[in-house]
């Protein structure tokens, strides 16, 4: 007898959730990899190679795109059309469309990362991709936007979660950005080389306007729309106060947009600029403790779970990572501190708290609520789980006072000068300088590496032990039917 | 008027919701890039300032393509240690033909904003192919395949025509050049007239002979040539110390 399918006739479609929480795990790893790599080759320099391909500043993109936008984004659009079939009761509107927006997603980061080695770079932080995957982004990105809001449109309650309120504004904002970043003249229908449609000061304002919104709302308020939905679920309570995530959204999806000119202080952008970036960035603060406020009082009453839930324990810690790099942000954006950490390590850590601590680990935290649920089985090793919270802990920990040492040292080396007026150090002495700290942050990376590597595989005995557990079901209800 | 506002009307209604974001991150974005088009403070007047050659913009394109500007700022911040060990500050006005702009945001290596005529051609060409054997402290890869790539020089007409199209004052028409040889100079306006490039580009590489080597056109010829011209544009001993202030 047919083993039964109930594909077609299920509640949710959980087969496209099931795909890109997968897939976010596997750029999880390669983004990671790689990222590993590139530390090494700062600190062991033979490790380019003499390769064109394998040098860092070829390397360097196809790390951020493969963890941002491959894991990351992997992670988001698993979790938002999971979050949106769950909260809405209904199922997503087109199989299709979901199925275009993983096919097409997956395609723009593998052709992405191998245009970068061969050297095809829009030489825009965080926004490399040339024109044709610039174009099938915004393809993608549309499809999915009607996708969700089509979705919701269907909801079967009256409200919209707020969770969800957290995706739309990701999607909207990624839209905007992406869309205004890239605007770009190609040299040739046939070729993959443009330029930019700004220059200079109006270019570098668009680009940082883009890059630190890239931060602002695809790592931040999409993934506290994760934080809103799985933080209670796997509390088992209800967010803290509904009062505070309206002001919350409100507040953060208004200021963000103001503070990207925070990373062009002291430069030829006019002062009036990054002075107003600067000052709504010490006010995003307000916003950013009060979501980190309202997921960590979501756990008031149930505080003993940071002992006895591992996966919990990767929530908490997320919000903590949050709470402390949305506090180190606003402090470096004022111009006297960013005097000192511009251009330096501060910066790469800075990032790596938020990218580390908060998105990775919330991402994470949520993977281990959903997967299980989706292959409708428990996790493999909750044992595992616990060695990965403390490698990736650690890790991130090595990483960033690495980066805190190496980068302070690096500006007061800058900017020193010796009883007679002269600079004390020359550039390379500051460069021997970050040696040990180098080696230190690649350590520190292969440590959340390697707890990355140990979630892949605990999900993926999970995952067999779900399929086993189903067939084994599904045989002895087929020997049941036979004996009827 | 009883105006009595309740949340919930958004949170019930996905199109008000929609719109409300849409306009919450639109504005940020509206007041403080659109006004940068539009003052005319944003950019300083000062003199010097042209396009890239052809075989610099070339040069440029490489690196670009490297990812030269993920280790190398070139943006010099108003700092007694910034002046003294690069140059006098950076100006708005010397970047307004790059597209994009390549400011950076890390100094793993130095900036390179005013590296032009610092080192020789022959000490850049020996440190891009091998770092470590003029600064044996440094980090940085490797570029030998710089020297043995012949560069391309075939599509050198469609890429400053792009440019043009962005609004570089590369010149096509003989009205455009006029324009050009009242603005920079006879000189300058050569060098940008589009229907000469592939001849002007080779004549560069020629006589600058930037890799050492005058068997034929290498990719390392372009990069040198551009990392010469960078940050000599301007001739600031024209210029008081605070002619600049007004702009920042």
């Amino acid at each position: 007898m047919a083993v039964t399918t109930y594909s077609g006739a299920e509640q949710y479609n959980f087969d496209i959730v099931k795909k890109f929480a997968v897939m976010s795990l596997v750029w999880a790893v390669i983004g990671m990899f790689v990222g590993v790599y590139i530390a090494s080759e700062l600190a062991w320099p033979f490790l380019n190679f003499d390769s064109p391909y394998f040098s860092f500043g070829r390397f360097r993109p196809v790390h951020t795109t493969s963890v941002i936008f491959g894991f990351g984004g992997s992670a988001l659009f698993a979790t938002s059309y999971y979050v949106v079939q769950r909260t809405c009761q209904t199922r997503l509107i087109s199989d299709g469309m979901a199925s275009f927006t993983f096919w097409g997603w997956m395609a723009i980061i593998v052709l992405a990362d191998i245009s970068y080695v061969l050297g095809y770079t829009q030489a825009r932080e965080y926004a490399e991709m040339e024109w044709p995957i610039d174009i099938l982004i915004e393809v993608v990105w549309v499809t999915y936007l009607i996708l969700f809001v089509g979705t919701i449109m269907r909801r079967k309650q009256p409200h919209i979660y707020v969770a969800n309120w957290f995706y739309l504004a990701f999607i909207l904002a990624t839209a905007l950005l992406h869309t205004f970043n890239n605007l770009a003249m190609p040299i040739d229908l046939f070729s993959m080389k443009s330029y930019s449609l700004f220059a200079g000061t109006q270019d570098a304002m668009t680009q940082w306007w883009y890059g630190h919104n890239a931060v602002g709302f695809f790592l931040t308020a999409a993934f506290l729309g994760m934080m809103y939905y799985f933080v209670p679920k796997q509390a088992g309570r209800p967010i803290y106060s509904y009062r505070l995530s309206i002001v919350h959204f409100w507040a953060l999806s208004f200021m963000y947009m103001w503070v990207g000119a925070h990373h062009l202080h002291w430069t030829a952008l006019p002062d009036w600029t990054s002075g107003l970036a600067a000052a709504f960035s010490i006010l995003l603060l307000m916003p950013s403790w009060g979501g980190m406020i309202n997921g960590i009082m979501t756990l008031s009453g149930a505080w003993d779970k940071l002992r006895t839930d591992p996966v919990m324990r990767f929530m908490i810690v997320a919000l903590s990572f949050y709470g402390m790099s949305t506090f180190e942000g606003p402090m470096m954006s004022l111009k006297e501190v960013n005097a000192l950490s511009h251009y330096t390590d501060w910066t790469v850590g800075h990032v790596h708290s938020g990218a580390l601590g908060w998105v990775a680990m919330i991402s994470f935290g949520s993977l281990y609520h959903m997967m299980p649920k989706l292959w409708d089985t428990k996790i493999y090793s909750n044992r595992l789980v616990e060695a990965h919270f403390w490698l990736a802990t650690i890790g991130i920990v090595l990483y960033i006072v690495a980066m805190w040492i190496s980068g302070i040292t690096q500006g007061l080396m800058w900017r020193s000068f010796d009883e007679f007026g002269n600079l004390q150090y020359s550039f390379v002495e500051s460069v021997v300088a970050m040696m040990p700290f180098y080696a230190m942050r690649a350590i520190g990376g292969m440590f959340f590496l390697t707890g990355t590597v140990l979630m892949t595989y605990n999900m993926f005995m999970t995952i067999r032990q779900g399929k086993r557990e189903s067939a084994a079901l599904d045989a002895k209800m087929a020997a049941k039917m036979a004996h009827a | 008027m009883n105006f009595n506002f309740k949340h919930e009307w958004i949170e019930t209604n996905i199109g008000l919701m929609s719109v409300l974001t849409m306009l919450a991150i639109s504005v940020g974005g509206l007041v403080e890039i659109a006004p940068l088009f539009f003052i005319d403070e944003t950019i300083e007047k000062v003199e010097g300032v042209r396009p890239y050659t052809p075989l610099e913009q070339r040069g440029r394109d490489i690196y670009q393509r490297e990812g030269c500007y993920t280790c190398h700022s070139q943006m010099i911040r108003p700092f007694r240690d910034e002046k003294l060990r690069y140059g006098h500050y950076s100006l708005a006005a010397e970047s307004q033909y790059d597209h994009p702009f390549q400011w950076g945001s890390k100094r793993t290596g130095p900036d390179l904003a005013r590296v032009g005529g610092k080192y020789s051609n022959e000490w850049h060409v020996q440190h891009l192919v091998a770092p470590r054997s003029m600064v044996p402290e440094s980090v940085m890869p490797n570029y030998p395949w710089l020297l043995s790539t012949p560069l391309d020089i075939s599509d050198i007409t469609n890429r400053m025509k792009a440019l043009r199209k962005v609004g570089v004052p590369y010149s096509l028409s003989q009205a455009e050049y006029d324009a050009n040889v009242t603005k920079f100079g006879e000189t300058v306006a050569s060098q940008l007239h589009i229907p000469d490039a592939q001849k002007n580009l080779v004549e560069q590489a020629n006589f600058g002979n930037y890799d050492g080597d005058r068997t034929g056109i290498s990719e390392m010829d372009a990069l040198v040539a551009y990392l010469q011209m960078l940050g000599t544009m301007v001739d600031f001993s024209k210029y008081t110390d605070d002619a600049f202030v007004e702009f920042r």
